[in-house]
């Protein structure tokens, strides 16, 4: 059996989350002009990284773990990075 | 009678089975992250290329109903954590409860999902032949919009649903376990794939349902 190292903090994490949530949809209605999607997709990450870290338990996990999380990640940013350079990049 | 506290073989120990039970989750949704990317590249993409034209289509989604339903799924992240930990407690009743719970909120994301999609095909707006959409110079575009948001969308209630199936047998489990079964791994490894669910729709709002114009 595990230690339990308190419920308290998914219940504060979930508020972050709901507050984050209300915070990009109020960005929404502001004019950020060109950056309103960059601004949306930031607090989206922000979020992914909190459901990530604290409720698929990433803050204590191994490290093979942990690796393979990040894996995901840098293929993923390779695919995106390598095609959207080419996409802005073009005259 | 299964022994809670045995592994099963190859594995020596409890602890050694969990972290691989872990690890190979970890690395299937690794090849979930690659399938939901290729079609976030193509949306990238696109949004790039029809700027205009995606912000004109995101504005027909509904945001109250979108930021609803985050708001619904990021909540059933929360009951599906703590389902988690009463797992690793041995808490069988809590566990039960909580996934029932966890369901049920599942549910009216996939419910309110359904009611999207009613109205949208009523308003014409299903790729296709019946597609229609004012102004017509930008209804090419935004009918690949739309393409996109029912792949995707559609795509995601997908794996809600497998996620819903998996929960109920982990319910049905947690109510006959009596603690005589651990189900502290299988929890666990569920726990993983509905937060991954979560994260591609965190992921999703944004880009169907914040991208308008102003």
């Amino acid at each position: 059996m595990e230690e339990d190292r308190g419920e308290v903090i998914l219940f504060r994490v979930a508020g972050a989350l709901l507050a984050l949530l209300a915070l990009t949809v109020g960005l929404s209605f502001a004019d950020l002009g060109r950056f309103s999607f960059a601004v949306a997709l930031t607090v989206a990450a922000a979020k992914a990284l909190l459901v990530a870290y604290y409720f698929m338990e990433l803050d204590e996990s191994v490290d093979a773990v942990r690796f393979m999380a990040a894996a995901g990640l840098v293929w993923l940013g390779l695919l995106l990075a390598g095609t959207l350079t080419d996409l802005i990049t073009r005259r | 009678m299964t022994d809670a506290s045995a592994a099963s073989p190859p594995f020596t120990d409890r602890e050694q089975q969990r972290e691989a039970a872990r690890i190979g989750m970890w690395v299937f949704l690794t090849t979930e992250v690659m399938f939901f990317g290729a079609l976030f590249l193509v949306y990238f993409y696109d949004q790039h290329i029809f700027h205009d034209a995606f912000a004109s289509a995101g504005g027909r989604t509904d945001l109250g109903l979108g930021a609803g339903n985050t708001a619904v799924l990021l909540l059933s992240s929360l009951t599906m954590a703590l389902a988690v930990r009463a797992a690793k407690q041995g808490r069988d009743r809590a566990l039960f409860g909580r996934l029932l719970l966890t369901m049920i909120l599942g549910s009216a994301f996939l419910a309110l999902k359904g009611l999207e999609y009613a109205r949208h095909i009523h308003e014409g707006l299903l790729p296709g032949a019946s597609f229609v959409y004012e102004p017509a110079a930008l209804a090419r575009p935004a009918e690949l919009f739309f393409y996109l948001y029912f792949v995707m969308t559609g795509l995601h209630a997908v794996h809600m649903l497998v996620g819903l199936a998996w929960l109920a047998v982990l319910a049905v489990r947690a109510r006959g376990a009596d603690g005589r079964v651990d189900l502290g791994t299988p929890a666990e490894v569920a726990g993983l794939y509905w937060h991954f669910i979560d994260v591609v729709w965190i992921f999703l709002f944004p880009m169907f349902y914040l991208v308008r114009g102003h």
